[in-house]
């Protein structure tokens, strides 16, 4: 073994990775967000996308979906740290594969191109609820809503159809059924 | 209508209504209206430090010696980045401090206007809440809230940050609210079943070891001694962390010394076979765990701790117990004197291999070191200091350092709450302000802050409030002009190359007591300490005493990085590790 030169332990072998999606219930006020951003920058956390709004106007609180990698162990710490904020009310995380929980994501996808290469991205958008929100000569706009992976599929597939410009909301989550996570 | 107050006077209502006695304080342009107000709250006292970082580790060692929070004001700007450092001490070692910073007015927040800086983004990391007033309708409840956030669950520092015209701007005063006993976060969430589960561990154990931390000294006086009642009971050994030294008495038999980096050979090689891990209010730092793939590999661990998230972060544990110490005691107590099963006795037959194993390791002398007549060892000095002042009852601090781990090794702690040293973040220079702090709470006790020479001189601008305030601190400084820690580190890990660790020009340290008119010792040779120390401790008054000693000491044993708890470095009596020491080969 290398004679370690530090006064620190060396990094131990990494456990798998998963992916998890946070839900995380805060109230709506100035500098929430950093605190719960800070936190993942702060300790090394992974946001692989990010999306908030307020939820609930008269009681003043933001739902806030983070998904994130991690191992289980992080995942765990993740979610005590999250908590252990003051502003924060409660945190639910699903595993990406849970299948109690919808998970989904919004794009807007400009396309460029002519009338042939349009009508392709139109068919290849197909499954995934195209709705088109502005339409040229020359360009279109559609809206879709797909998991993550899909979008990031379909993305590359529209790359050579013409995509210019793609704009995503970040997953977000809600379980299904009549359970109320709480 | 009821009375309208300005946002300074709802300051010191909120204080007052906390029983706030000390505030540790520097003015400044943004906080001028509170300290206009300050003449006319007579119950609260200002203590003037010299910089805003002495305020925050006086307010530490307020905190940590008296069980009360810790409150510090401090102007905007540079007042409070003066101030971050302590504040993350605080946070690291969950020392509960209230602090209160100066704003611009609202108006001018974000201009970039003088002495601005974003205090709540600057310390929304190293704190466990912060707030920005910006309404003054809201000051009283947040002050309120202030206090509870700090003092409840683990302890921590909090923020409140109040804009210049806040501070003048008038409003009804809120009292606080009645506790009500809300927000899951802060409580007791273990069940008798886990109780019951703890229990059935420690019957079933062999090898146990009790491994405490400053969880147990947050706790309360009263977790100490639930802690005493609850390992004589069981009859088990006990290891403590640097923070948790004192909750279990240093000198009884069944303490078996500090454990990790600088702990004893016994506590560590305990925690590597031991069969049963028991901690209580600990975190499993990086410096007591050493390598985690061969941390204790073969004991089941028990976690106690009031902190979820300290849960599992760094080792897994088999049984964890989100609680309270002394009330998680205090069950476990209650359940062994009800069953009468003679788990009592019977423990103790089970461990009493155990014990004859510890003893073996006891044997060692792992602390042991070899003295000098000509030279002042490090080690002797602290041992001949608490030779000296064990017979009253003495507050220690500490710099950050090998003086730091000398006085944790050879100082034993009979009660909570007497040392205040910064662990977490090994702040140098927090000594001397911390007992500042500490001789605030307790004004007629002897508190000693053990120094290197290089921490005391990053804070030593507070022997000037310390002879302010007739605060008779003794700032006993292990001198070996050299940053003894680094420069031991620089031996055993980068071939001697001192880099920048020898601290040429020290001042005199004598002439510097006296330039702050305070009184100057000097000890150089061993025949003189102990009349020099008694000069020291006799002296109704701040001394800087300048103990000169071994520059070449090195502080063992020690656990090298990337080794576990069975593979230490031991001192130079022993003699199989002499050809890793060099210096060690000199002395023999």
């Amino acid at each position: 073994m290398v004679k370690s030169k530090s006064a620190y332990s060396i990094p131990t072998k990494l456990g798998k990775l998963d992916t998890h999606i946070f839900v995380v219930w805060v109230d709506n006020e100035a500098g929430v967000l950093a605190r719960v951003v800070g936190l993942f920058s702060g300790r090394g956390y992974n946001i692989e996308s990010l999306a908030v709004a307020e939820v609930d106007q008269t009681k003043n609180i933001s739902r806030i979906t983070i998904v994130t990698t991690g191992t289980p162990q992080v995942i765990d710490q993740i979610k005590l740290q999250l908590k252990k904020l003051v502003p924060v009310h409660k945190v639910a995380d699903f595993k990406r594969e849970d299948k109690k929980v919808i998970f989904k994501e919004m794009a807007l996808l400009k396309v460029v191109g002519n009338k042939k290469k349009i009508e392709k991205c139109l068919k290849v958008c197909k499954s995934f609820n195209p709705v088109i929100l502005d339409k040229t000569k020359l360009s279109v706009v559609i809206q879709i809503t797909a998991l993550r992976r899909e979008i990031d599929k379909m993305s590359k597939k529209l790359k050579p159809l013409g995509l210019t410009s793609a704009s995503r909301t970040g997953a977000i989550a809600m379980t299904r059924g009549a359970e109320v996570f709480k | 209508m009821s009375k309208l107050y300005s946002g300074a006077e709802i300051v010191f209502m909120c204080l007052e209504d906390q029983d706030v006695e000390y505030i540790f304080g520097y003015p400044g342009g943004a906080v001028l209206p509170i300290y206009d107000e300050l003449k006319n709250h007579s119950s609260i006292k200002h203590i003037l430090v010299r910089h805003e970082q002495g305020a925050g580790h006086a307010a530490e060692g307020y905190a940590r010696s008296s069980g009360k929070p810790g409150v510090v004001l401090v102007t905007s700007g540079p007042g409070a980045t003066n101030v971050v450092t302590a504040l993350t001490d605080a946070y690291m070692d969950s020392v509960p401090l209230v602090c209160i910073s100066g704003q611009v007015p609202t108006h001018l927040i974000g201009t970039d206007a003088f002495q601005e800086c974003d205090t709540t983004g600057i310390t929304r990391p190293c704190t466990k809440h912060n707030w920005l007033v910006k309404d003054i309708k809201d000051l009283s409840k947040i002050l309120h809230e202030a206090f509870k956030v700090a003092t409840t669950g683990r302890p921590g520092p909090v923020l409140v940050d109040i804009p210049k015209d806040i501070q003048f701007a008038k409003v009804n005063y809120l009292k606080p609210k009645k506790e009500k006993k809300t927000s899951g976060k802060l409580h007791n969430k273990f069940s008798q079943n886990e109780i019951d589960e703890l229990l059935n561990l420690i019957s079933k154990a062999r090898k146990p070891v009790i491994y405490t931390g400053g969880g147990v000294i947050n706790s309360g006086p009263k977790a100490s001694d639930s802690l005493r009642e609850f390992v004589r009971l069981i009859g088990f050994p006990i290891t403590s962390t640097l923070q948790g030294l004192g909750a279990f008495p240093g000198d009884d038999s069944q303490f078996i010394g500090m454990l990790g980096m600088h702990g004893t050979y016994e506590a560590n090689n305990a925690m590597h076979d031991c069969d049963l891990l028991i901690n209580i209010g600990a975190r499993f730092d990086d410096r007591i765990t050493g390598k985690i793939d061969e941390f204790s590999p073969k004991s089941k661990k028990v976690h106690i701790d009031i902190d979820p998230s300290s849960i599992n972060k760094i080792i897994k544990v088999d049984l964890a117990i989100v609680g309270d110490v002394n009330e998680v005691l205090q069950s476990a107590i209650k359940k062994i004197n009800k069953k009468q099963n003679g788990l009592k006795t019977s423990n103790k037959q089970n461990v009493s291999k155990w014990w004859e194993q510890i003893q073996k390791w006891r044997t060692k002398d792992s602390l042991g070191f070899i003295n000098s007549e000509k030279t002042i060892k490090p080690q002797h000095a602290v041992k001949r200091l608490y030779e000296l002042t064990k017979n009253q009852d003495t507050f220690i601090t500490t710099e950050v350092g090998q003086h730091q781990m000398w006085a944790a090794q050879h100082y034993k702690f009979n009660k909570p709450n007497r040392w205040m040293t910064s662990g977490g973040l090994g702040t140098m220079g927090y000594g001397l302000p911390a007992a500042v702090g500490v001789q605030i709470a307790h004004p007629d006790k002897l508190v000693i802050d053990i120094a290197g020479e290089a921490s005391v001189l990053m804070t030593m601008q507070e022997m000037s409030t310390a002879v302010q305030y007739n605060l008779p601190i003794k700032i006993f400084v292990l001198n070996n002009q050299y940053m003894g820690m680094v420069r031991q580190w620089q031996e055993l890990l980068h071939e001697k190359n001192y880099s920048e660790s020898y601290s040429e020009a020290l001042p005199d340290f004598v002439k510097l007591a006296e330039a702050y008119g305070c009184k100057g010792i000097k000890a150089q040779n061993p025949n003189e300490l102990d009349e020099k120390i008694k000069e020291m401790v006799d002296h109704n008054g701040p001394v800087i005493f300048d103990c000169q000693v071994d520059p070449n000491e090195n502080c063992f044993p020690m656990i090298p990085s990337g080794k576990p708890h069975n593979q230490m470095i031991l001192g130079p009596n022993d003699k199989k590790d002499n050809k890793i020491t060099g210096k060690g080969k000199a002395l023999v």
